[in-house]
């Protein structure tokens, strides 16, 4: 920055500071316009207040761009959050060019105009870090879902004494399988279940990839001596598995979850008895 | 640890191996069960591998070699107790120790003994009568 730019900067931001409750309420003003009143005036005062003083606090001491810097990327961070745009989130700096214009104008000084060049590339250089912040911001809570997915779609469900199922929903992948055979294994262990039903009915797709995944399952569970079905294959899967050739070898496979459920109750040597029919004898005799 | 002991509950024999076995013990259990299996005459033999955490190629091969063995001795030969971090090692080593059965805790593995192998006992002791 050469001595005559500085001092011009310093004009311009002398006049901004003179002019701040004028110049924060056309900011704001220029800010929500294209918002539609999704945000609070108030709210959004507040922080571009603190912004504006934070960017003049920032030539004078060499460390005030830090200060100002963390202003913007909390500014982001909770405009990702309420789900805003990264152009929306962009324009709440890029306005403030708009409403300094405005006092330049009303100046009309020369050096204040060359001061209005200079400030002008540090908001392009803030609006750009806005971006980046955004991104970043969106990235984590990205992140963020996809761990809390991989938590949440993993249910291991008890159906009776000594038999567990997993519904799992989904694209199955090696991270997921990973997760589901470490989460089915330990459930054997924890409840002493020997009977394992693995149901792919929100299963979309089954490839040699996904097959391989459950054999593996499969296998690490039979190692462990526990027993496992297979059950929801529909039609299509079905269709899918013979044509790609896999050879689910000896392992059981079902149509439906009642079908593996009842195949493990009888393996279990449980009993299950209708006894609806002998209410409506009672109801026949009473008749 | 230099020699896993061999228990006689009746006419099965029981290995608990506690802790992880070097390769050289591992050998001498072999040839050590393989001779408590003839001389006891025993139709069942319960692996116990609860407190085993690691497992490598080897060990495997050897729950293989042991249930090879006793079958020809005419024992059969149960794993119990298997963690699920052995078991995902183990699938993972490609390693499906066919032939060989597994049951989730002892209990169930005597159970399991029980279930195949009393009916033809009591049958034969019958005709022994």
């Amino acid at each position: 920055m050469t001595v005559q730019e500085s001092s011009s900067r310093r004009r311009i931001e002398d006049l901004m500071r003179e002019n701040e409750d004028r110049l924060v309420d056309r900011w704001v003003e220029i800010s929500n316009a294209p918002l539609r009143g999704r945000v609070v005036d108030s709210d959004v005062r507040r922080e571009l207040r603190d912004l504006l003083r934070a960017l003049l606090r920032s030539s004078e001491s060499p460390d005030g761009g830090a200060d100002l810097r963390g202003l913007l990327a909390d500014l982001s961070r909770t405009r990702a959050r309420q789900g805003f745009t990264p152009g929306e989130t962009a324009l709440a700096v890029f306005t403030l060019k708009e409403a300094v214009y405005e006092l330049v104008e009303a100046d009309g000084g020369e050096e204040v105009l060359h001061g209005y060049i200079s400030l002008s590339r540090t908001i392009d250089e803030l609006g750009l870090y806005t971006f980046e912040a955004y991104t970043a911001a969106r990235e984590k809570i990205i992140a963020d879902q996809t761990e809390q997915l991989l938590e949440l779609s993993t249910p291991v469900v008890k159906l009776w004494d000594g038999i567990v199922a997993v519904p799992l929903v989904g694209t199955l992948d090696s991270a997921r399988t990973q997760v589901v055979m470490e989460k089915l294994l330990q459930t054997l262990v924890d409840t002493g279940s020997e009977y394992a039903v693995i149901d792919i009915t929100g299963v979309p797709a089954v490839d040699t990839q996904v097959a391989q995944h459950l054999l593996k399952t499969v296998m690490a569970a039979r190692l462990m001596g526990a027993h496992c079905i297979i059950s929801g294959i529909r039609p299509q899967i079905a269709h899918t598995i013979v044509t790609l050739g896999i050879e689910f070898g000896d392992i059981v496979t079902k149509a439906t979850l009642a079908d593996a459920l009842a195949f493990a109750l009888r393996q279990s040597g449980v009993e299950v008895v209708n006894r609806r029919r002998t209410r409506v004898s009672v109801r026949a005799e009473e008749a | 640890m230099d020699r896993v002991p061999i228990l006689k509950i009746g006419d099965v024999l029981l290995v608990s191996i506690q802790g992880d076995l070097d390769d050289q013990s591992v050998l001498t259990l072999q040839e050590d069960l393989a001779e408590r299996v003839v001389a006891t005459g025993a139709v069942g033999v319960i692996i116990d591998i609860t407190a085993v955490e690691i497992v490598d190629s080897f060990v495997g091969r050897m729950l293989s070699t042991i249930a090879g063995m006793s079958r020809m001795l005419d024992a059969e030969t149960i794993v119990v107790g298997m963690r699920p971090a052995v078991a995902i090692t183990l699938v993972e080593l490609g390693l499906s120790l066919g032939g060989l059965r597994t049951a989730l805790d002892l209990e169930k593995g005597i159970a399991l003994l029980g279930r195949t192998a009393s009916a033809p006992l009591d049958d034969l002791s019958a005709v022994g009568q």
